[in-house]
């Protein structure tokens, strides 16, 4: 296999990573429509469910074209299985209470914002125009999410305790986010997307300084889940995919 | 149709400023929140518009129900979108009654111990793919033939909030008409699917006006005041006029035999729905009253650690500036 056959094997491996992120969390915060604590935060919701929607068709779709085997973003989101996704395991983990909804937002908020603002510097200008745009979003996620975040960890005794409980809880599914593989290294050395621990810094900094705001305190636990960028995932994924693909499975040959 | 069956209340103001008032509206003038207006009117307002705001809320939930499900990227972000704006229509109603005195919470309250109502038609389950479509088609096109008059009503706050509401609602029947569309000209089991949906919602879509109120007191005190612009029969009727051609450019069949067109009143002859079914319904014997309820009750109660948490928060920032100052 040549070098360049690995690239743009990598290139579709990265694109997809970024989608089925956006994907899979897009549809987790859509499953609260019409449920969330009070009608702002319903709408709020909403917006980011529809950013990472919007943000999916288009990661997908270069994902698609990056193959070149005729999937467009529908193809990929509705038709594949779970060992195909490529989505963090953070993303996945269900919605729990609203506490960890929102804490899940504000760990992954604070990685995509300056994950996406490194891909602004990618060497593929259809990557940069893509992360240009979806950074505008994110900007806004991330304020919103670190916010609440610090309201609620500084709010009512149980209110903490549920942030805190939450942080705990997902804690140990934040650190694949800066992990890197053969593929992420072969798109750094390409100036395709940055690696991933060079996200580290920022991150680090952004949630030490949120949490301790929040008072809340990550857990000194080292250990960190992986496996979702290279489709092994947790079971929570495919009852997820059961319910969002059935439609596209039961009627293959149906146009919606 | 959102508000059904407000029953208007009496008003035993001052006859003078009742005359005046009357005279304010008849002369086509808005009242505004701050201005004097009889009790009757406020009251009835604030069921009214209280009953519309909760049938947004609930409404959410029939189509939310399908937002996991939906089968391409683009009709999710769709449906989605139209679900929020129902939020979003929520929240301008609630506004708009509170110009009249009372909260959120309290309307709240009362939507979930059954003190106040939403409308018949969100008691009904969506259950395929094309239910969206046939909400989108019937229940919002029924919803803009009351809506549209109501952005002329004489409350200023209610009339704005109108005009709002019906520029999106228009957007929502077009993507309902759109879903239908698609459904209606694809596979066979599509089809089967779409009129299986028209034949499911058509009557509970024409209860949705509520029954017939050409003779009814509350409804021609709230017609003097503004606050219902057309008779239930009238409404109705428009909604059949328009909703069947639309359906004969489907190749759907609405599932009335008695849908014949009648030169002489140049209008569609059709079947009365079940009141019996209305009623029922009404009482809280629909298909799935007892899940929305829970679902708003679920909501509210699992929030409450939420809310409570904020408001702990707002008071810790305004203690520490007061401290600071």
């Amino acid at each position: 296999m040549s070098v360049a056959l690995d690239l743009d094997l990598a290139l579709f491996e990265g694109l997809c990573r970024l989608g089925d992120s956006t994907l899979v969390l897009g549809h987790r915060v859509s499953e609260w429509c019409g449920h969330a604590p009070v009608l702002e935060e319903d709408i709020a919701l909403a917006n980011v469910a529809l950013d990472l929607i919007g943000q999916t068709q288009m990661w997908l779709g270069l994902a698609g074209e990056a193959e070149g085997k005729g999937r467009d973003a529908d193809a990929l989101a509705f038709r594949r299985d779970v060992w195909d996704f490529r989505n963090l395991l953070l993303v996945e983990r269900p919605n729990g209470d609203f506490g960890q909804t929102l804490m899940r937002q504000f760990l992954f908020d604070a990685w995509h914002q300056p994950m996406l603002k490194a891909l602004e510097a990618s060497s593929d200008p259809r990557i940069a125009a893509i992360a240009a745009k979806a950074g505008r979003e994110v900007a806004y996620h991330l304020e919103r999410s670190a916010d609440l975040v610090i309201r609620l960890g500084d709010g009512t005794a149980e209110s903490h305790a549920r942030m805190q409980s939450a942080l705990d809880r997902l804690w140990p599914y934040t650190g694949e986010m800066m992990m890197s593989d053969d593929t992420d290294r072969a798109l750094a050395e390409a100036g395709i997307m940055p690696a991933p621990d060079s996200i580290r810094p920022q991150w680090d900094a952004l949630v030490a300084e949120v949490l301790s705001e929040a008072t809340l305190k990550a857990p000194d636990q080292r250990f960190m889940h992986k496996g979702g960028k290279q489709g092994t995932h947790s079971e929570h994924l495919g009852h997820m995919l059961a319910t969002m693909q059935w439609l596209q499975r039961a009627y293959p040959d149906a146009t919606w | 149709m959102y508000a059904q069956m407000v029953k208007s209340e009496a008003s035993n103001d001052d006859p003078h400023l009742l005359a005046a008032f009357q005279a304010r509206i008849d002369a086509g003038e808005k009242i505004e929140p701050k201005e004097w207006m009889p009790e009757g009117y406020r009251k009835t307002l604030i069921r009214q518009i209280g009953q519309h705001a909760h049938s947004e809320i609930v409404g959410q939930l029939p189509e939310g129900n399908w937002i996991t499900r939906a089968p391409t990227l683009e009709r999710k972000a769709i449906l989605l979108a139209k679900v929020q704006d129902e939020a979003g229509h929520g929240l301008y109603l609630y506004c708009a009654a509170e110009t009249l005195g009372i909260s959120r919470d309290e309307m709240t309250e009362a939507l979930l111990s059954g003190k106040m109502k939403y409308s018949s038609i969100f008691n009904y389950p969506t259950l395929t793919w094309a239910d969206m479509g046939a909400v989108g088609w019937l229940v919002d096109g029924a919803a803009i033939m009351n809506q549209v008059p109501l952005q002329r009503t004489s409350f200023g706050p209610y009339a704005r909030a109108m005009v709002r509401i019906c520029k999106e609602e228009s957007f929502h029947q077009r993507q309902g008409y759109d879903i239908m569309m698609k459904m209606a000209q694809g596979t066979p089991a599509q089809k089967a699917m779409a009129q299986d949906a028209l034949n499911r919602f058509w009557y509970p879509s024409l209860m949705m006006f509520g029954p017939s109120d050409k003779d009814s007191v509350h409804s021609a005190q709230s017609m003097a005041w503004k606050i219902k612009m057309n008779t239930n029969d009238e409404l109705r009727q428009k909604f059949v006029d328009q909703t069947v051609p639309q359906a004969e450019y489907l190749g759907l069949t609405i599932p009335d035999p008695a849908v014949k067109w009648n030169e002489e009143k140049g209008g569609y002859d059709f079947s009365e729905p079940d009141w019996a079914e209305f009623f029922e319904v009404i009482k809280g014997n629909g298909p799935c009253n007892a899940e929305r309820i829970e679902a708003r009750q679920k909501a509210w109660d699992d929030g409450a650690w939420f809310r409570d948490g904020l408001m702990a928060h707002a008071a810790k920032q305004r203690a520490a500036k007061v401290a600071a100052e």
